[in-house]
């Protein structure tokens, strides 16, 4: 549910970030999102995010890659035009397969390589003249920022993220 | 922790080294059939129209095929190429004689082979931890120490059956240790510089020993880095162990040669130390899993968490896949070139050993590939213990197809005194390697890396 305000709490390190978040999750609040200039260890199990799920992505792309050889190479070199080049047996696939695992396997790193970083950027919505979605620019440099959706618990939330450490709280209207 | 070997795990160790015993003695025995019985059994299997018994893919070839199928690589495997007055027929039951009698030996060879050579692995490994200074490693560096402990008994019996097999046997093993065959084989010998039987005794006493005066002085720095108050010791080893490395990745190199590569004296490959290599690695690290799963369901290593067994897991998954690229360049290159001269190592393989050399290529690694490629996978004991049990199974049978074509051809066959001679060497390992684990404590105390290990997560 969309509110028209967040809270914006600011730390300057990651070990008091990861312990405030410990103890708004304690506190049952939902954290909206967080913003870190580098990837912090065990934010995501703290805040309790799914365990993503691209690995899997990636494996059924590498399949359709190796697909995409063995039906390629099979079409072209079995079915379309069974050349003799070099004496190479080319009267079914498997005899001529070695020539072909070269290949396919790099059409199979290729694929779960080059799909899994596009899945990469469609979900995390990473594209060349996209809008940077930034509400603080120090957040890329040295600060940590927790924001948290407003239900009219300001005056808690306030307390209650002042004692986690933060540095500096800011109650905004959301912008997105 | 202090471990104690079980009585019911010597008594297991005991009874299988007693049990391979009778079953390699038997093997001796019934393999040892004459000229005349061999005849016989020849003109039965003919009649009967269905091949050798023992090997089902060669079901539909009549015997005239295989005879000639013989002759084109005779001279790897026949003692008497030189006697050209004796005809076909006599020196096709000959040549089916000598490859029954080797049976027993190279049965013997291979699985002293692979258990050695899981020793060795682990010693390899050990070793990189110390240089790589690893951090999650120390805590199962006392299981590698026990497994190494076979080394110098597992590796002085592959030199002592192969030198025998040369002296006492009927050059069961290395056709190039039998004068006969070195007085014909222009090819032998020009390579009689190197392969010969004194050159050979003499470079494996070499590799031995810098194995295991490695493996000796690096265990006395080990126990010695428990009690003292320093870390001159640990930076000992970590010097020893670099300079093992080097001399490790030239004598194994070497050593693949003499103990593997030599029983087909017309063929070389020059990845073949690294192909010997990646096996043994995949065998060691395999073997550190197993021991630390099960010392660690006794309750003896409780520092030890599934992140540790994740790593090990890894490290089979790599090293399997490592395996499977040298198989492959070494294999492809060869196929694709199709020289004669290098070709038949895979057509005799390819022809006589279908279901083994496929088969192994399967179980090392697409099993591999795809039971250890889950990363959740890779934490369940169970799950890795099963994984390793394919794997150890599919580089036995690597080492039995590297041996196995050039010493029996296709009277090969899993039976007895191969299944003997794997039980016998696996009691021999349990009791070692078990009693090796009782003589030290079971994990590390003062090793500088030792406390990361224990909070060692994944």
């Amino acid at each position: 549910m969309e509110t028209s305000k967040v809270i914006h709490a600011i730390y300057n390190d990651d070990d008091v970030l990861m312990a405030a978040v410990k103890s708004v999750k304690a506190k049952r609040y939902h954290i909206e999102e967080i913003y870190t200039p580098f990837p912090v260890h065990g934010l995501d199990k703290a805040m309790g995010l799914a365990p993503t799920r691209i690995a899997i992505a990636a494996f059924m792309y590498g399949c359709i890659g190796l697909a995409v050889a063995t039906l390629m190479m099979n079409f072209i070199m079995i079915e379309d035009w069974p050349q003799n080049i070099g004496g190479k047996p080319s009267f079914s696939y498997l005899e001529n397969m070695p020539a072909f695992v070269p290949i396919m396997f790099e059409l199979t790193v290729f694929f779960a390589a080059h799909l899994m970083v596009i899945t990469f950027y469609l979900r995390s919505r990473m594209w060349p003249f996209k809008k940077a979605e930034n509400p603080d620019p120090r957040t890329t440099d040295d600060h940590f920022l927790m924001e948290i959706a407003v239900h009219g618990n300001e005056k808690e939330l306030h307390d209650l993220l002042s004692e986690t450490g933060a540095v500096e709280i800011n109650v905004v209207d959301n912008t997105h | 922790m202090e471990y104690k070997i079980s009585n019911r795990l010597r008594l297991t160790a005991i009874i299988l080294m007693v049990v391979g015993l009778l079953g390699v003695g038997y093997g001796f025995i019934t393999s040892n059939k004459s000229f005349a019985e061999v005849e016989t059994m020849l003109a039965n299997e003919s009649h009967h129209g269905d091949g050798h018994g023992e090997t089902a893919a060669h079901g539909e070839e009549t015997h005239q095929v295989e005879t000639v199928g013989h002759d084109a690589h005779a001279s790897d495997v026949s003692h008497d190429e030189g006697h050209e007055v004796v005809d076909e027929h006599t020196k096709h039951v000959n040549h089916v004689m000598h490859a029954m009698h080797n049976r027993p030996w190279s049965a013997f060879y291979v699985a002293a082979f692979f258990f050695m050579m899981i020793a060795l692995g682990a010693l390899a490994f050990y070793a990189i931890q110390y240089v790589s200074q690893s951090g999650w490693s120390p805590l199962v560096l006392r299981v590698m120490e026990g497994i190494t402990a076979y080394l110098l008994p597992g590796a002085l019996i592959v030199l002592a059956i192969a030198v025998a097999s040369g002296t006492i046997g009927h050059y069961n093993i290395f056709v190039w240790m039998d004068p006969e065959v070195v007085a014909h084989d222009k090819l032998i010998q020009g390579k009689t510089g190197w392969l010969n039987i004194w050159g050979f005794l003499i470079r494996g006493l070499i590799f031995i020993g810098g194995w295991s005066l490695y493996r000796h002085f690096s265990r006395k720095f080990s126990i010695a880095q428990d009690k003292a108050n320093d870390n001159k010791n640990f930076k000992k080893t970590f010097r020893i162990s670099a300079a093992f490395l080097v001399f490790f990745i030239y004598t194994e190199s070497m050593m693949s040669w003499d103990w593997i590569m030599s029983v087909d004296p017309h063929w070389f490959s020059t990845l073949f130390g690294w192909y010997v290599f990646a096996g043994m690695m995949v065998c060691g690290i395999t073997v550190i899993a197993f021991i630390t799963i099960y010392l660690k369901t006794k309750g003896l290593l409780p520092q030890v968490n599934d992140s540790h067994i994740h790593d090990l897991a890894k490290f089979m998954f790599a090293f399997s896949i490592f395996w499977t690229y040298l198989w492959f360049s070494q294999f492809m290159l060869i196929w694709y070139s199709n020289i004669p001269e290098e070709v038949t190592y895979f057509v005799t393989r390819i022809e006589d050993y279908k279901l083994p050399f496929f088969g192994m290529l399967a179980m090392n690694f697409i099993f591999p590939l795809l039971l250890l490629m889950n990363s959740d996978y890779k934490r369940v004991p169970w799950f890795v213990v099963m994984a390793g049990i394919v794997i150890l199974a599919g580089h036995y049978i690597d080492i039995f197809n590297m041996i196995m074509p050039a010493t029996v051809g296709d009277q090969w066959y899993i039976g007895i005194p191969e299944i003997a001679s794997l039980l016998f060497f696996a009691g021999l390992f349990i009791f070692i390697v078990f009693t090796a684990l009782t003589k030290a404590p079971l994990a590390q105390t003062r090793n500088p890396f030792i406390k990361e290990s224990e909070h060692f997560h994944y």
